[in-house]
């Protein structure tokens, strides 16, 4: 296991927020209820989305310098797990949604609308890789891809969202954010721990998918790469 | 003396109707002690995944190294 103390660490900062999450004290507000403690389970879902996506897009500009396969294979893993923490985010969103908002998809909201147009653009970038099936061509149009995907999710996911009017998410469209006064102090001691936790554990994961990939990239072509 | 006892009782009555104006929140579910039974299967079920994530990252290290034994 590389990095043992680091995952471990993960692991146990989401235990906590786990067990704190549950049965530590929140504001009471209306609407939300009992809900706001999905603050610290589906926001980190899309900091760990995000952090993967920033990452597979580092990775993307290093392969583009200088062509190693182990900058594209960290690269793609991260998109990978950039994706699977995304999908359980909107799963996540769209049954806190359903019981505060009254609908499970809220179609006017800006923020949807923004994870809607990034599912989509990196759903292309997804099928681009399957359907590519020289390795470096592959590699340098989904790099090249890459770029202009996580430039669009960063300005559909944080920018569009928060030019809008009107948002039902906080801190958008003129709407505050749980900074604001939503997030007291005991909140905070309970979701930044969250939003650490499921950063390194989506770390966790892409290390994995990555290292799974190198094999593979053995396997196939006889050579290893660092 | 009446008008004390009055007031008392207009300032009770004011915070019994504060109490009921508050968002409802799990108070009930949470005055029994409960939900530490959640709070233990959530832990279990993530602490379950996390070992194993652990197994697999082992098992990958044990192919790594097979592959580098290979090379040399």
């Amino acid at each position: 296991m590389k990095y043992p103390a680091i995952k471990i660490t993960g692991a146990l900062l989401i235990l906590y927020s786990i067990y704190a999450g549950l049965t530590g004290p929140v504001p009471r507000l209306d609407i939300l209820n009992e809900t706001i403690r999905n603050l610290y389970f589906h926001v980190p879902l899309w900091f760990a989305m995000l952090f993967q996506m920033g990452v597979s897009w580092v990775f993307a500009l290093k392969y583009l310098n200088g062509y190693n396969p182990k900058f594209d294979i960290i690269s793609s893993s991260a998109a990978i797990t950039g994706g699977m923490f995304a999908l359980p985010g909107i799963l996540t969103g769209s049954v806190w949604a359903n019981f505060t908002w009254g609908k499970p998809w809220v179609a006017e909201d800006p923020k949807l609308q923004g994870v809607m147009a990034s599912a989509l653009v990196y759903s292309v970038y997804y099928l681009l890789r399957a359907l590519i099936p020289e390795r470096q061509t592959k590699a340098r149009i989904a790099a090249v891809y890459n770029i202009f995907a996580f430039v669009m999710t960063f300005v559909f996911i944080l920018i569009y969202p928060r030019m809008n009017q009107s948002s039902l998410h906080p801190g958008n469209g003129g709407n505050p954010a749980f900074g604001k006064y939503d997030l007291d102090s005991n909140m905070r001691l309970v979701f930044y721990p969250a939003v650490l936790g499921w950063i390194i554990i989506s770390a966790w994961l892409c290390d994995l998918i990555s290292r799974h990939k190198k094999i593979n990239y053995y396997l196939e072509n006889n050579e290893t790469i660092a | 003396m009446k008008q004390s006892l009055r007031f008392l009782l207009l300032l009770f009555a004011g915070s019994l109707h504060a109490q009921s104006a508050q968002p409802a929140m799990a108070d009930a579910m949470r005055s029994d002690g409960k939900i530490y039974v959640v709070v233990a299967v959530m832990l279990i079920i993530f602490l379950l995944l996390a070992c194993y994530l652990v197994i697999i990252d082992r098992k990958i290290t044990k192919i790594e190294k097979e592959i580098k034994a290979q090379i040399k």
